[in-house]
């Protein structure tokens, strides 16, 4: 395994959007990169987990470098490059473990070795300093690619050692799928900042993510409304599974629902 | 050439696990003191088993300000039957305060008043609260033989009570059956849970441990079965739960879950004199080693 990239980024105090898990959705993720540059975002970082779940993944990398996207290898990125057999997302029920070889297969199998070998050059952490503050930017948390930080399912005192042990007064990390955020005793802020490929399991199709203004270390999130219906047409001309093409049309989550924490579990439909 | 003598079987050195990270305490909250005498118990709870005591609230909450100052995530409340500890509601506040926290019982004793408190303590926190129901048979014929007389009904019970007031239980059972049958069954269990107020019905498997009450219903471990150096090699650690939890009975703090019987076991008074590697020299480590199973969520 490949020692932890870390990119330095050096000072940014300007704008900054940061979105997570596109997972193939190359329809919803232009919509995203697009408000970022209307809403004037200076940087566009993306915090990995590029495939899965939809369609076409080989979409996904030209428009990341048209809109000089900054991105992080989440774990999927990694398998893919590694050519592992799995998408190392970390689930331990066997129903979750199920679609996510689906999609991890369909994914795997349409992936060429150039698209390997930029996967493989990508970052797995990325520092930068804003406002005299160390920011540390991930994929699951600052110390495991895969690891899931859910907003209920994580004590202050856990997250307050995540951030002292990775010297930073804030974290940005996806892979959960749901963007939170949480200012900690100490100052520290974590922000988790969703996901651009699928719906936050809120009965909508929107998609999030997260928008820094000049200096903020707030984020606000920002949904995303994109041709969701144009995206799910796709799935289906790819023969991905019906429950994925419903959770695009719906905004419920159908799939991979077990790790969720109970909380999270039950603002769901399913 | 003269054939070599047979080596006599000797057992190869142990290996370490070290601990990576303080993640997750568990309580034995109530001891090994439990209403039921499951056949395949693996630290034989019961209700005259004293070996670990009913803890007191004051007692956890010098752990629980521990496990927070060392950075802990999430807590867990197991025995016995953690309902039989008379300030558990007050036990799982205290720790809903600080973080997540699941408690694992046999909901025989899941009052509706009970279930109104647990309620009212999840929705007031940010954290979640797990309740996590042990069942081994989906009608009193296959569960009580193993769990005891009339337990099916008094934890299907439980478990309506439960789902009346909001909670979506995880249904914790032991895999007492072959890799065969192990589809069909999880398929079964989850529709048993929708016929009974579940709609979104989440189901916990276990393995087997081949100790306690368990060594003696069908075998123990073999020899060959001790984990060695060997079996560590290029086995990520992060995959054995004693690499980042440890458990808290009123008799000091404990490498794990079921391993609270073994007097090695037992790591220290406080929880900062266990931040160190064990030592995997029982046969119950080789089911964690082979299955990648962890008693958490």
């Amino acid at each position: 395994m490949n020692p932890t990239r870390v990119a330095d980024l050096g000072v940014h105090d300007g704008a900054l959007a940061a979105l997570g898990g596109p997972y193939s959705n190359h329809v919803a993720l232009r919509a995203a990169l697009e408000d970022a540059r209307r809403r004037g975002a200076e940087r566009i970082v993306c915090l990995g987990d590029l495939g899965g779940f939809g369609p076409n993944p080989g979409k996904i990398y030209p428009l990341l470098e048209a809109f000089g996207v900054v991105t992080l290898a989440g774990n999927y990125d990694r398998s893919l490059s590694e050519r592992l057999s799995d998408c190392g997302c970390g689930y331990t029920h066997p129903a979750d473990n199920h679609f996510a070889q689906i999609s991890y297969d369909y994914t795997n199998r349409n992936t060429t070795d150039a698209e390997r070998d930029w996967l493989r050059a990508l970052p797995e952490l990325a520092r930068l300093r804003r406002g005299g503050r160390q920011w540390l930017l991930c994929h699951g948390s600052p110390r495991r690619i895969n690891e899931f930080l859910w907003e209920s399912g994580c004590s202050d005192a856990f997250l307050e050692r995540l951030a002292r042990d990775a010297n930073a007064d804030q974290v940005l990390c996806t892979h959960t799928g749901l963007h939170w955020q949480r200012r900690l005793p100490s100052g520290a802020r974590f922000v988790n900042v969703g996901a651009v490929g699928r719906p936050a399991n809120d009965g909508t199709p929107r998609v999030w993510y997260a928008f820094f203004a000049a200096g903020a270390d707030e984020a606000e999130f920002v949904p995303v409304v994109y041709d969701h219906e144009a995206m799910a047409r796709e799935m289906e001309g790819e023969g991905l599974p019906a429950e994925f093409v419903e959770t695009i049309r719906s905004g419920w989550w159908t799939t991979c629902l077990e790790i969720l924490p109970a909380k999270e579990r039950a603002r769901g439909r399913f | 050439m003269t054939p070599l003598a047979p080596i006599p079987l000797r057992r190869a050195a142990a290996p370490h696990v070290p601990l990576l990270s303080l993640d997750t305490v568990w309580f034995q909250v109530a001891g090994t003191l439990c209403n039921l005498s499951c056949s395949h118990c693996f630290i034989s709870c019961s209700p005259t088993n004293h070996a670990h005591e009913i803890m007191r609230r004051a007692d956890v909450r010098r752990y629980l300000d521990e496990a927070a100052d060392l950075g802990a995530n999430d807590t867990y409340f197991t025995g016995g039957e953690p309902f039989l500890n008379r300030e558990i509601l007050e036990i799982l506040e205290d720790a809903l305060r600080i973080g997540p926290a699941t408690v694992l019982t046999n909901a025989t004793l899941i009052t509706p008043a009970r279930a109104q408190s647990l309620a009212a303590m999840e929705r007031s926190s940010r954290y979640s609260l797990e309740i996590r129901v042990s069942l081994d048979g989906l009608d009193a014929e296959t569960n009580d033989p193993i769990r005891g007389e009339g337990c099916f009904d008094a934890t299907m019970a439980g478990v309506r009570e439960l789902a009346r007031v909001g909670f979506n239980p995880i249904l914790t059972v032991t895999q007492t059956w072959g890799d065969a049958e192990d589809r069909a069954l999880r398929a079964e269990f989850h529709e048993f849970l929708r016929r009974n107020g579940l709609s979104r019905p989440r189901v916990k498997i276990l393995p087997l441990f081949r100790i306690g009450r368990e060594a003696s219903r069908t075998r123990g471990y073999a020899t060959e079965e001790f984990l060695t150096e060997e079996h560590m090699r290029g086995h990520d650690p992060w995959t054995l739960q004693c690499s980042t939890s440890r458990m808290v009975t009123s008799r000091g703090v404990f490498v794990c879950p079921i391993l609270i019987d073994a007097p090695d076991a037992r790591m220290g008074q406080t929880l900062a004199e266990t931040l160190r590697p064990f030592r995997m020299s029982h046969g119950a480590c080789h089911t964690c080693w082979s299955t990648g199973a962890s008693c958490r969520n």
